[in-house]
């Protein structure tokens, strides 16, 4: 049942960002572009999503657990750290050479443009380095709490 | 460059629909719909990453083009950069970075900004600025 739930919401979401346009990387990098070939529309699914999430999450976290896991797993991290702000630069590179983040990526894949394929892999070689380097400066045992944090 | 149609409705039906996922995977699961994170449970560690969870995620993702394709009778149009070793590249830093800095568009963008988080708020503002200088420059400095 769980897995089921993971395989709609998954569905849901790749809809979302196809009939949003998201998961076309012109249109994003149109959006990134106000001096070029501008096309706002992502602020619309930004919007959207947004306004859908703050309210449900208002009505789905009102209950102590959630209906099929022990616990909600909510980051945990406050802090506005060194990682909070190198990460998300370097993110945002990736993101505006490729027009590509990862949900948009993954949900390309069976479309099979060469340039998603050459990218899925090198953006999952990218997760794994960033683990072994958060891993190797983490004493063992702390490294969970920060993991759970990944959203 | 490619012109691209502004499609405020059909971006704002699209952004519900992440939201209703999102919502859902909270109220079943009681996790966040962040994509770089769900992607990471795909990797070791597993400890407590659930990835079958993960693994199913992924696959309706991937469902999505082919069911947008069924009825649809089109395949989704996109326009996406052949350029490998730019691919490659980017890859890396949107892996990488989102690892790092604990999420991407949809785990900080949306989840984070709809928790009212200042730590997504500041990572949100921060991707949204490079990704626009990069683009500025690779366009209007180094291209054109």
């Amino acid at each position: 049942m769980r897995l089921l739930v993971n395989a709609v919401a998954g569905l849901i979401f790749g809809l979302g960002l196809l009939i949003s346009g998201m998961a076309n990387p012109a249109k994003v990098q149109n959006f990134l572009d106000p001096a070029g070939t501008f096309d706002p529309s992502l602020i619309f699914v930004m919007l959207g999503a947004i306004a859908v999430t703050f309210a449900g999450y208002r009505l789905v976290l009102r209950p102590p657990r959630p209906i099929l896991a022990e616990r909600f797993l909510l980051p945990t991290l406050k802090e506005i750290d060194a990682r909070v702000i190198l990460g998300p630069a370097i993110f945002g590179i990736g993101w505006g050479l490729a027009g590509f983040c990862p949900g948009p990526a993954i949900t390309s894949l069976p479309l099979l443009a060469k340039g998603t394929l050459v990218f899925v892999p090198a953006m999952l070689a990218g997760i794994l380095l960033a683990r072994l380097l958060v891993q190797a400066r983490i004493p063992a045992g702390q490294a969970s709490s920060s993991e759970s944090s990944g959203a | 460059m490619e012109i691209t149609q502004f499609t405020p409705l059909a971006s704002t039906i699209g952004g519900a629909l992440i939201g209703v996922a999102a919502v859902m995977l909270m109220a079943f699961s009681g996790r966040i719909a962040g994509i770089s994170g769900i992607l990471g449970r795909l990797l070791p560690p597993y400890a407590g990453a659930d990835p079958g969870g993960a693994v199913l995620f992924v696959l309706g993702l991937m469902a999505a083009p082919l069911l947008y394709a069924a009825v649809t009778g089109t395949s989704f149009a996109q326009t996406v950069s052949g350029n490998a070793s730019l691919m490659a590249v980017a890859g890396l830093l949107v892996g990488f970075g989102t690892a790092y800095g604990g999420g991407c568009t949809s785990g900080h963008g949306v989840c984070g900004l709809a928790r009212l988080s200042l730590r997504s708020l500041v990572a949100t503002s921060v991707f949204m600025a490079t990704a626009f200088a990069t683009v500025f420059v690779m366009r209007h400095v180094v291209g054109g």
